[in-house]
């Protein structure tokens, strides 16, 4: 995937009434005007929305004159998903390792400190 | 997309990404593990990859450079200068990505409270791609849930 269509998958997503028709779009096709109903919005203006979808590759739009049903496309948001969760996946793989490593350097400088306050020849006993 | 462990991303302006997790340790600690290249050569990079170069020449305007290798054996490289270092609570650094264009400012700040840290870095992009990618993501509050759903949908 070339960055400008990543760009271009990424502002389309950035905005909350777009989510939510492709959140409506994954049950399945819907008409602009069925689409446009539980949004209170005019239909232009969903139109609006569903024009920077499309352009994004996001969706696609039957040719029925009339409904021209909208129905999603799978690949470039599965291929943004992919990306983001690289991303987080980065840092949540390394802060868990960052615990195990901070308990383990607890647990060291807790058992430093025993050392030092027993006398250096006598054995450690636990 | 769950959001596993404590770790919180937000985004409180058009090109940063803020970070958030508690860590269950002093702070002077933290900054060890995030500062000193044998430390960092243990938990740096996403799951499966190891950190196999970690040069850190740990002083203002000094240069830092990590090289990733992943399970199959691809690399990942990524370097930066270190602009502001104040131990125990606060590092500011360049970051790029040799992969990726542009580069992004990391400002990490360490707060303690009764043993425990927490650890912030509010990453400052140069172009909005990835931080328009986090808003995309519904990582902040409100979006994830819906967006979640879709995922699992689109994952099915």
């Amino acid at each position: 995937m070339s960055p400008s269509r990543l760009d271009a998958t990424f502002a389309a997503l950035a905005d909350p009434t777009r989510r939510a028709i492709l959140a409506r779009l994954a049950a399945g096709e819907v008409s602009v005007m069925d689409l446009a109903e539980p949004f209170a919005m005019s239909q232009p203006a969903i139109s609006k929305h569903l024009k920077v979808l499309e352009g994004a590759g996001l969706i696609s739009r039957g040719r029925a004159a009339q409904r021209r049903p909208c129905r999603l496309e799978a690949a470039p948001m599965a291929q943004a998903n992919e990306f983001l969760e690289r991303y987080r996946q980065f840092w949540e793989a390394s802060f868990q390792r960052l615990d195990v490593l901070l308990d383990e350097m607890q647990a060291n400088e807790a058992a430093d400190k025993k050392r030092a306050r027993k006398t250096p020849l006598k054995k450690e006993t636990k | 997309m769950k959001n596993l462990g404590t770790l919180k991303v937000t985004t409180p302006s058009d090109r940063e990404v803020v970070l958030t997790r508690v860590f269950n340790a002093p702070r002077r600690m933290v900054y060890d593990a995030i500062t000193k290249p044998e430390l960092l050569k243990r938990w740096f990079g996403p799951h499966g990859w190891s950190l196999e170069t970690c040069e850190v020449d740990l002083r203002v305007g000094g240069a830092w450079r990590y090289m990733l290798r992943g399970p199959d054996g691809s690399k990942m490289g990524m370097s930066g200068v270190y602009r502001e270092l104040s131990p125990p609570d606060r590092t500011v650094h360049s970051e790029r990505f040799d992969d990726y264009p542009g580069q992004s400012i990391v400002t990490c700040v360490l707060t303690e409270s009764e043993g425990k840290t927490t650890f912030v870095a509010t990453v400052l992009y140069e172009s909005k791609i990835i931080r328009d990618a986090v808003v995309a993501s519904g990582m902040e509050h409100g979006a994830a849930e819906s967006y979640d759903r879709l995922a699992g949908i689109l994952a099915s």
